[in-house]
């Protein structure tokens, strides 16, 4: 009973007893432990990804009215295997001028920003790697990574589009880190916490994306942006500079930047479950009545956690084949000009109301909360359809005759 | 020896090691790079010391955005920034004489402190350090002042790189 109640320190204490049978010492067996421990997790989101791979094609199949793979295997499930075989006996080219080792550091960095993440990700109450303080910090310090491989493998390259592609997804990240870290405050602010635990067991009886709906869309947003995917893939835009920071990179190498985007997809899913929709939790209130409570098991949490992270990762991809590229300087007039300001707001309403609305019952607080997220929102598409207006005035003026037309 | 220790030897190693880098590379953003890695170590340094909010901070603050703005200048630069002079002058070894003296005349200085042959003594359990140090930052008691000169001196360094970019309006 024991291992299904708290798998980890289960495991934990037997692996202790064992290892300390063998006449290992104490601090030994911990850093054994330790080890082994991180290995499994990086086994199983690397296990994961592979399995992304199949979900990403067919669900891009299903947007484009294809069947996407299904030849080998039931429903192709196959399919991700024959592509790791085909990645791995492809030719490894290195260009001519590259810089050695930093074209092989790129890759590595970009598979390494996203499995650090998953160090703080809570499968459940009792699976999770570390239980950080900082971790809402944290996730934006592994991002700060990510844009590092990118200029890596760009600039290492030697090869124009990759150097152009590497430039854009600096502007991308760097701007929109700003609405991201803003927005990341406001579970904090209702959590009290920075901590992804404390976040989850904060919105047991209330998600904190119907508390601050606004948040939520800014996370997704800034999350999409950062993971550079469309409508923001300025940096490999197909059309216009052929693969961007990736061009020249073959093989496995390659796989690794698909496999690290893929992941970190689905890594993004799991944070917005986790900071907005309850993680592994957030059964308002259900698991504490007595015939819920098989809802309390680290396993079945870990299944609530996997199915809301999918659902997450599912949005994103709805949003990456339905929308077209944007411009670069729309991509940067609509961070600095609308979400900054609009996150800021949110940040500044959420933190006044958090301590106005401290004395009232819990169901004022989350109808004051939602409520004023939705006079925000209705604010600002006002201000938008004026702004709107206005400049098609302008054009109006300026151009009559195509006005008329 | 204990985990910690090891960790510790391997990553005042990996800073040491990266800040020479950094001055004796040839290639401009090799130099960048190391100076990411010397800077990567000091925020293991921190992690070590329990003080994760530092940690993460260094990262964000130090890779995320200075080590990444140094990287983005050095590429808008010229394609191949390569130093191809000699690397140290005939008097090279006064300054090095200089600096031995004074990491010498440190080392002395620090083991003479009582406290330094004292073990840090354990935080009390339960102790939140970031709650304390979000607290010390806006206590009138503590840092309130400094922290707000802080940020009003930034206010104003973004204020002027605003006015400086925006340009003359004919």
């Amino acid at each position: 009973m024991l291992f299904l109640n708290d798998p980890i320190t289960f495991i934990a204490g037997w692996m202790r007893t064992l290892l300390s049978g063998w006449g290992l010492s104490s601090g030994l067996v911990t850093v054994i432990i330790y080890i082994l421990g991180i290995t499994v997790l990086i086994i199983f989101a690397m296990a994961l990804d592979i399995m992304l791979v199949w979900v990403e094609r067919k669900v891009v199949a299903r947007f484009q009215d294809r069947l996407g793979p299904n030849r080998i295997g039931p429903f192709g499930l196959i399919q991700p295997f024959a592509d790791i075989i085909k990645l791995v006996i492809k030719e490894d080219i290195t260009p001519a001028g590259a810089d050695k080792l930093l074209y092989n550091l790129g890759p590595v960095l970009a598979i390494a920003s996203v499995i650090i993440l998953w160090a703080i990700l809570p499968l459940s109450s009792r699976i999770f790697g570390v239980d950080l303080n900082v971790a809402v910090l944290y996730l934006v310090a592994a991002g700060a990574l990510g844009t590092l491989s990118i200029i890596v493998g760009g600039w290492a390259s030697n090869n124009k589009y990759a150097l152009l592609g590497a430039f854009r997804m600096v502007a991308n990240m760097v701007s929109y880190e700003i609405p991201m870290v803003v927005v990341l405050l406001i579970p904090t602010i209702l959590a009290n916490s920075m901590s992804v635990q404390d976040i989850t067991v904060a919105q047991s009886g209330m998600w904190f994306a119907i508390l601050s709906p606004l948040a939520f869309i800014i996370f997704l947003i800034s999350a999409i942006a950062e993971l550079g995917r469309s409508p923001f893939d300025l940096n490999e835009a197909e059309s216009e500079i052929v693969a961007g920071f990736h061009i020249e990179y073959t093989g496995m190498k390659f796989g690794l930047f698909y496999a690290g985007e893929l992941l970190h997809a689905f890594t993004f899913g799991g944070f917005i479950a986790v900071l907005f929709f309850g993680g592994y939790g957030g059964f308002f209130g259900l698991e504490n009545i007595g015939f819920f409570s098989w809802l309390n098991n680290p396993f079945v949490q870990a299944v609530v956690f996997l199915v809301k992270a999918m659902f997450g990762y599912w949005v994103i991809m709805w949003v990456k084949y339905s929308m077209p590229r944007i411009r670069i300087d729309h991509m940067l007039a609509f961070n600095w000009k609308f979400l900054t300001p609009l996150a800021l707001v949110v940040l500044v309403n959420t933190a006044v109301l958090s301590k106005v609305l401290i004395g009232l019952p819990n169901w004022g607080y989350v109808l004051g909360m939602f409520f004023s997220n939705i006079v925000i929102g209705l604010i600002t598409v006002e201000i938008l359809r004026a702004y709107g207006r206005k400049q098609r005035k302008a054009e109006a003026n300026l151009n009559p005759q195509r006005a008329q037309n | 020896m204990t985990a910690d220790r090891i960790i510790f030897i391997l990553c005042a190693a990996l800073i040491l090691a990266s800040g020479l880098m950094v001055v004796i590379t040839r290639k401009l953003i090799h130099a960048a790079l190391w100076l990411v890695a010397a800077l990567f170590g000091v925020a293991i340094l921190y992690a070590i010391l329990q003080a994760s909010f530092l940690a993460v901070v260094q990262v964000v603050v130090y890779i995320g955005a200075i080590a990444i703005l140094f990287i983005f200048a050095v590429m808008l630069t010229r394609r191949e920034m390569l130093d191809k002079g000699a690397q140290t002058r005939s008097n090279w070894w006064l300054p090095a004489l200089l600096g031995f003296l004074i990491l010498v005349g440190l080392v002395f200085l620090i083991l003479g402190q009582p406290a330094f042959a004292q073990p840090a003594a354990a935080l009390p359990a339960g102790i939140d350090t970031l709650r304390s140090l979000g607290t010390a930052l806006i206590s009138p008691d503590a840092y309130v002042l400094p922290f707000e000169v802080a940020s009003v001196l930034l206010l104003a360094a973004l204020v002027g790189a605003v006015y400086i970019a925006t340009g003359k309006k004919e």
